[in-house]
């Protein structure tokens, strides 16, 4: 059967005034303002093609010949350079030193600046003493390295403070030599990361925290939640995307660090505290390899931008 | 760090070229200048200047470290600057690199009088390198720390040295008796503080210009050092210890006795006028008649390569090796000239210096290191095994088996 109704007319018809497209005129000033968004944006392309991507792709290139710089006629060879860097014992001990130190680091700088924050938003402290400790928690950060390696270097001398305080009291029978004896200097250079490092945390989750609803917290209290399950279920959810940016950008941060290291224990005593990255320059500044620490770097970048991937996909999935 | 090695490469210096009215401005890159007094070294370029019209200096200075990456990456790019300050560990590696100007040649063109010169570092028969000042590294001791530990005059032989650095320890159990910096940021202390031991009896560390650290010199030397170890009279902290912790160490009294470069003295005496101490020639083997050998570092000072002003450059390396000009650079830096006629201040007006001047004129400065491949890393690579040795992990034997192999890949 045939239906004889006929369509509906729309309820409501809206008609927008429609300026009636005008043809482009292909002149300076259209070709203006078109160039316009990359004159803008071309003194930061420019420098990160300067400073960022032509550095990268010499040091790849030199990662594949023998041994530039050093050599007026360097020649391509290949893999062998990372098979050298692959293969040498001291490389596998840089690398697990570094992990190590990484990952001791960021899950202390997690703990400690999660703790320190929480302290800092509890409603128990007054104001003055949370503008106290504010600036005392904060004091690490506000260090540069060099600053923070002199300090700590005399702080650890045999004949330091620590030795002194824990000798004075009872801990310690014996001077330690913290930076100079194998079974400890990893230890040390890690414990002095963590202090230089938490602030950042703290100052980053303290922002949060204040961030989070209060009426989640009621509704807890009201569900019947106690403190600790409040803290689980309420605080590090609401956390949860700060703390793993933080982690992921600390993650590739520490595993580059030179200057701590460097000017504290130089990857010393033996090779107990060499990392990727005092291992590198070593090879470039004191063996002049400048191939072979080129190689060393690329590894490097490589771990670094497995790292990068994962943080830019968890931003991703946060947009 | 992929970045700095890239930079390493691709920057460097400029070279200073002629200007419009044909004034030369040549570029002097170097570390001394900071450890200088303030402005001493601009004036002695200000002289140079009124002497040269028609050449000006600009100074690139910078820290030791700095200067040293600074003038890699100018060999590299070829920029490095027409004059530049050099230590001996650098020159073997400048020289494979072909950036360093041929001295010899430049001193026959002006017909330089060699003679005058306490030495010269050479590289297949050919100047690289001028030391224009030295450093020397005579034993200090505590008189006091000594004194108090009834030990009546410096130790001269080993034997005495160590019953002197047993003494010292017993006496104060704050105090020790030697202060051995073992850096692996600044390895210089195998240089200074271990084979100086093997220079100092009049032994070497190589045979034939290639490494011998087998020998009976170097291994005698490196069981004294771990006898000192295991008799812990050796200042905690060795392992990662630098010279300037080392300096401190004894300014503070917390060490009886050092081997240190003259150039601390003032410092010492800033830092602890109380401070009483005495300088010797360092220890030798019981028995040992000869001339000893003396540490030394130089500043020492070179042309480059690339420099398109070579003869106005060496103008300044002759004006700065120049009798007066170089007893002039030593007093300011407290240093031994690098040119023989010349005699500065201090050796008449101050007694600590008078004596180091003897022990120099008395001995021979020693630094085998000079002129060797990766000097530095040499250095390193012996502080490794030395560690290790120290540690309990290998015996003195393996360590100079290991460092023998290690190094012999470097020649």
């Amino acid at each position: 059967m045939k239906s004889t109704l006929k369509d509906p007319e729309p309820l409501l018809q809206t008609q927008w005034p429609v300026d009636p497209v005008k043809p482009r005129k292909a002149g300076w000033g259209g070709l203006k303002r078109r160039l316009a968004p990359y004159g803008f944006v071309s003194p930061t392309v420019i420098l990160m093609f300067v400073l960022m991507l032509v550095p990268i792709v010499m040091v790849i290139g030199y990662s594949f010949m023998n041994n530039v710089i050093m050599t007026k006629h360097p020649k391509f060879v290949g893999l062998d350079n990372y098979v050298t860097i692959l293969t040498d014992s001291v490389f596998h001990t840089a690398l697990a030193n570094t992990l190590i130190f990484t990952f001791a680091s960021v899950a202390a700088h997690i703990v400690l600046g999660l703790l320190f924050a929480m302290l800092l938003n509890s409603p128990l402290l007054g104001t003055r003493f949370k503008a106290l400790f504010r600036a005392v928690y904060v004091l690490p950060w506000l260090f540069t390295v060099a600053i923070i390696a002199v300090l700590w270097r005399l702080l650890l001398d045999p004949n330091g403070v620590i030795n002194f305080l824990l000798m004075n009291a009872g801990i310690i029978d014996s001077k330690i030599e913290w930076l100079s004896s194998p079974g400890t200097a990893l230890f040390a250079v890690t414990f002095i990361n963590i202090w230089a490092g938490y602030p950042f945390y703290m100052v980053s989750i303290l922002a949060g925290l204040q961030g989070i609803p209060k009426d989640l917290y009621e509704a807890a209290t009201v569900d019947g939640a106690n403190g600790f399950q409040k803290f689980l279920h309420v605080t590090l959810p609401q956390l949860k995307p700060i703390i793993i940016s933080m982690a992921m950008l600390d993650l590739i941060w520490t595993s580059q660090q030179f200057a701590l290291i460097w000017m504290t224990t130089g990857g010393g005593p033996i090779n107990v505290t060499e990392m990727l990255s005092t291992y590198t320059y070593k090879l470039a500044f004191s063996q002049y390899q400048f191939s072979l620490a080129s190689a060393s770097a690329v590894v490097i970048l490589l771990l670094s931008m497995i790292l990068a991937f994962f943080y830019i996909r968890h931003q991703k999935a946060r947009d | 760090m992929a970045a700095a090695v890239a930079m390493t490469a691709s920057c460097g210096t400029s070279n200073a070229g002629k200007s419009a009215d044909g004034t030369v401005t040549l570029e002097f890159a170097q570390w001394w200048e900071p450890e200088l007094p303030k402005g001493a070294l601009r004036t002695l370029m200000d002289t140079f200047e009124a002497k040269n019209p028609g050449i000006k200096v600009k100074l690139l200075s910078g820290p030791y470290a700095s200067t040293k990456e600074q003038v890699i990456a100018g060999a590299a790019a070829g920029t490095m600057s027409d004059v530049v300050g050099l230590d001996g560990a650098w020159i073997n590696d400048f020289s494979k690199q072909g950036s360093l100007a041929d001295l010899s040649a430049l001193m026959k063109d002006s017909k330089y009088d060699e003679s005058q010169l306490a030495s010269q570092v050479k590289i297949d028969g050919t100047t690289l390198m001028i030391p224009a000042v030295n450093f020397v590294y005579p034993m200090f001791t505590n008189d006091d720390l000594l004194a108090k530990a009834g030990v009546s005059k410096p130790p001269s032989t080993r034997t005495e040295f160590t019953a002197a650095a047993v003494a010292i320890s017993k006496a104060d159990s704050n105090v020790k008796g030697w202060v051995l910096p073992l850096s692996q940021e600044a390895p210089n202390g195998i240089q200074n503080d271990v084979m100086s031991w093997v220079w100092a009896s009049g032994g070497s560390m190589l045979k034939d210009g290639k490494p011998d650290l087998t020998n009976d010199a170097v291994h005698s030397a490196v069981d004294f050092v771990q006898d000192l170890w295991n008799k812990k009279v050796v200042s905690p902290g060795a392992l990662t210890m630098k010279e300037q912790d080392k300096v401190e160490e004894f300014t503070n009294a917390r060490v009886g006795m050092m081997i240190d470069s003259l150039a601390h003295i003032k410092l010492i005496r800033e830092n602890n006028p109380k401070l009483k101490f005495s300088i010797s020639a360092i220890p030798a083997v019981d028995g040992f008649t000869g001339k000893r050998g003396i540490p030394y570092a130089a500043w020492g000072i070179g042309i480059a390569d690339n420099s398109p002003n070579k003869a106005e450059a060496w103008k300044l390396v002759d004006f700065l090796m120049s009798e007066e000009t170089n007893a002039k650079l030593s007093s300011l830096s407290n240093s031994f000239p690098g040119n023989t006629k010349a005699v500065p201040d201090f050796v008449d007006s101050d007694e600590l210096f008078k004596k180091a001047f003897e022990i120099y004129k008395s001995g021979t400065p020693a630094n085998e290191f000079v002129g060797l491949p990766v000097a530095e890393q040499l250095m390193r690579s012996f502080d490794e095994e030395l560690q290790k040795t120290l540690s309990g992990q290998q015996n003195v034997d393996t360590l100079l088996t290991n460092a023998q192999a290690t190094w012999m890949k470097s020649f």
